[in-house]
């Protein structure tokens, strides 16, 4: 392996790594505010990807379709409920934030989907579309569980993500789709190394975002309120805090995590309705770094990730795979060793 | 194979429980069920050994993950259909299913079709698993099958099975033996971590040290890769004349996406299974000038008159646009003009024995179909050996090189 290829691989791997702290992060979110694996956050990513695709080639993205539907759903789910609690007088707001805002998304991409606009406008509506999808999936799946045990609500995490990438195979069709890159040609690196320009990109971004979610978190009210939720839920209500609040927010975020790693990672690979489930794994695999807890380790663990990603795929590309996931097992062990277990889960499995 | 034959039994005794619960149930409801079932099979019994009309079994895969190929399979059998849908005096009825990309679903389609429509032949499936969970069952039931997927089914179901789509071997043959013509010395190869990426390796390395080549790489990647650079680098780092990758489809493309990307400039090479306008468009660029081996079909407007597949695709092509009008014939589509080419021959053959509908026809179908001698399609010339499901020769492979996005044939 000479110096070059090195470079290069390492130029790879920190690219993919990119997308994987990216889903990582996303990842820990969720988890940390609602206790839930969000398996279908990579469906969300793949979905981004292709409904930008379908925008590029002046066709109306099945995402419009799952999106309006999905919203009427929830809405339909919210007002029942409110109506059954008598709260009648909140049924308007529901509206407003189940049917209303999902539907602004789905209705200026139909008006954009045939004509020529600029680029930005088509990624801004897909980030836009693929934003409310998140909440949506909450309300739709997991809310009337939201007290259920983590592994029931990981069986149903699961299960979502099946039905939601079966939606996808109609939604989008069988074959896959490539992205024309936000930033096109080749940046030079010492040595005689060209990069191309989208990974770049896909590195600067997650570099941005990660500061962003810092500044978020750190400064933030919504942000220290989801820290506080994420941290103890019965002290953080008790303070104020509404627990379906900070986890629709989580959920947003989420999302808008996962429209970034879609959009970004199109150009440089073809992306299937299927796709996303391993870039969520592989991300999975940051996260359990981090303890599903900590974002700067899970954000060093998902960059780690992928240059031996990378690497592996030189080395022993039949292996790659295999590589990848041994992973989780000593970082599975050490954890079970260095992290004591947390007293509200122990609580939780007592009752 | 094993698990497909111990499958069936398993079936078999789940039918049986079926029919003995059914039995349980009240008398009266179960003389009016075998009344009222009683009654159409007796009448399209009787109405077939008037009419004396053959009956085939379509399945396909019209929705799930293999429909981008089981839609073209259904559109060319639409064409044979309008091409003729007669045997001599007979009329010939064509019963479709879908069995959504699923083959325990591909199996149960064939039990119906053998067992309550009473099928003479079925041609199927798109994919090769489904393939061979058919062929399991027509053995069962002795019932020929024409497979438009690429299976070789093994003991006794590949007795009652003729396989349409050209061999792996055959195809790398060809590609090698222009490699060897182009001077190429070393060859690269990157293929599906899967048993497409196997047969495509297994081939290629049969078939170049005798043409004086060296295979450099043998590397691997998934469908759902986020990138291939790993292994365009080591592949471009074993520095061979040309590369060929295995893959199918739009996922075949990562590899000479990432190697042109990787600055590679050798030539490319491709197998059959990437011929789809998909890959044209997610290739771009990076796959013009890429040489493939595909079935004379995909270019038939550009052979000579010499080539006798040409009329077939011909008359295939007048079919299909009177059916399917935005459709041109491609690979998959004229497999199932293919599978019905022959089923029409060896029906003539075997109306000469047996009357349709009955065990003595489905044989003597077996037999006209097994040793069909000569019969020309739109992907080539078939003649079937006993022992071998394939029937094709050199006349079913024709070398095409991609340029500005069309396929172009070559001289």
């Amino acid at each position: 392996m000479t110096w070059d290829i090195m470079l290069i691989l390492l130029v790879d791997g920190l690219s993919t790594g990119a997308i994987y702290l990216l889903a990582g992060l996303g990842f820990v979110l969720v988890f940390s505010v609602t206790r839930v694996i969000f398996i279908p956050s990579g469906d969300i990513a793949a979905f981004a990807a292709l409904t930008l695709a379908a925008f590029q080639s002046r066709m109306i993205p099945g995402s419009i379709w799952l999106v309006a539907g999905m919203a009427v759903l929830a809405c339909l789910a919210e007002c029942t409920t409110l109506l059954r609690n008598g709260a009648a007088r909140q049924v308007p707001r529901a509206i407003f934030f189940y049917a209303v805002l999902p539907l602004i998304p789905c209705g200026v991409g139909l008006a954009i989907a045939s004509h020529d606009v600029p680029e930005a406008l088509r990624i801004a509506t897909t980030i836009g579309l693929i934003l409310p999808m998140g909440v949506l999936i909450d309300r739709l799946t997991l809310r009337p569980l939201a007290d259920a045990s983590t592994l029931i609500l990981f069986i149903v995490a699961i299960a979502v993500h099946f039905l939601i990438a079966g939606i996808g195979l109609i939604a989008f069709g069988p074959e896959g789709v490539r992205t024309t890159p936000i930033l096109d040609g080749m940046v030079p690196l010492p040595g005689d190394i060209l990069i191309p320009a989208q990974q770049v990109l896909m590195m600067v971004v997650a570099l941005l975002l990660s500061l962003v979610f810092y500044l978020f978190f750190g400064r933030s009210i919504t942000g220290k309120a989801l820290r506080a939720t994420a941290s103890n839920r019965v002290g953080a209500r008790l303070m104020g805090i509404r627990p379906e609040r900070a986890a629709a927010a989580a959920y947003l975020i989420a999302s808008a995590l996962a429209a970034v790693v879609g959009i970004l990672i199109a150009p440089i690979t073809t992306m299937y309705y299927d796709s996303g489930f391993m870039i969520g794994l592989k991300a999975s695999v940051g996260a359990i770094i981090g303890g599903m807890a900590s974002y700067p380790i899970t954000a060093i663990g998902s960059v780690f990730i992928g240059i031996l990603e990378s690497w592996a795929s030189f080395v022993a590309s039949d292996y790659k795979e295999i590589i990848i996931f041994s992973v989780v097992i000593p970082v599975l062990i050490w954890r079970s060793f260095a992290v004591h277990r947390d007293s509200d889960e122990e609580i939780e499995e007592l009752a | 194979m094993n698990t497909f034959n111990s499958k069936s039994p398993s079936m078999q005794a789940a039918a049986e429980l079926g029919r003995r619960n059914f039995l349980k149930q009240g008398a009266g409801v179960v003389a009016a069920a075998a009344a009222i079932s009683a009654l159409p099979a007796g009448f399209i019994s009787s109405a077939r050994a008037e009419s004396g009309e053959i009956v085939v079994g379509f399945i396909t895969s019209m929705s799930g993950p293999v429909s981008s190929l089981g839609i073209p399979y259904d559109q060319g059998m639409k064409a044979a259909l309008a091409f003729r849908s007669k045997v001599g005096d007979k009329p010939v009825r064509l019963i479709a299913l879908d069995d959504a990309s699923d083959p325990t679903n591909a199996a149960v389609n064939a039990r119906k079709l053998i067992q309550e429509n009473n099928v003479d032949v079925i041609i199927g499936t798109a994919g090769s698993p489904g393939a061979l969970a058919i062929a399991t069952v027509c053995a069962e039931t002795k019932t020929p099958l024409i497979c438009i997927a690429n299976a070789n089914p093994q003991g006794e179901p590949g007795n009652w099975t003729i396989t349409i789509p050209q061999p792996a071997p055959l195809m790398i043959a060809g590609t090698v033996a222009h490699m060897k013509q182009a001077g190429v010395k070393s060859i690269g190869y990157i293929g599906f971590a899967d048993p497409w990426g196997d047969l495509v390796y297994n081939a290629l390395t049969e078939a170049s040290p005798a043409a004086g080549i060296k295979v450099t790489s043998n590397e691997r990647y998934a469908r759902s890769d986020t990138s291939v650079t790993g292994q365009a680098l080591k592949v471009s780092s074993t520095r061979p004349d040309a590369v060929i990758a295995g893959g199918s489809g739009t996922p075949g493309a990562l590899p000479y996406l990432a190697l042109r990307e990787r600055g590679y400039k050798g030539q490319f090479y491709g197998t059959p299974a990437i011929i789809n306008p998909a890959f044209v468009k997610v290739g771009g660029a990076a796959v013009e000038g890429l040489i493939a081996s595909t079935g004379p079909v995909v270019v038939f407007d550009q052979l000579p008159d010499s080539n006798p597949t040409k009329a077939v695709s011909q008359e295939f092509a007048k079919a299909l646009k009177a059916t399917v009008p935005d459709a041109v014939p491609n690979a998959f589509s004229g497999y199932s003009f293919d599978a019905w080419v022959l089923f029409l021959a060896a029906a003539e053959t075997a109306l000469k024995t047996a009357q349709p509908g009955t065990a003595q026809f489905k044989l003597a179908m077996r037999d006209a179909l097994t040793n069909a001698q000569e019969v020309v399609g739109c992907h080539g010339v078939y003649s079937f050996k006993p022992g071998s499901r394939y029937g094709n020769d050199e006349r079913s492979r024709v070398l095409v090189k991609l340029e500005k996005g069309e396929w172009k044939l070559m001289a």
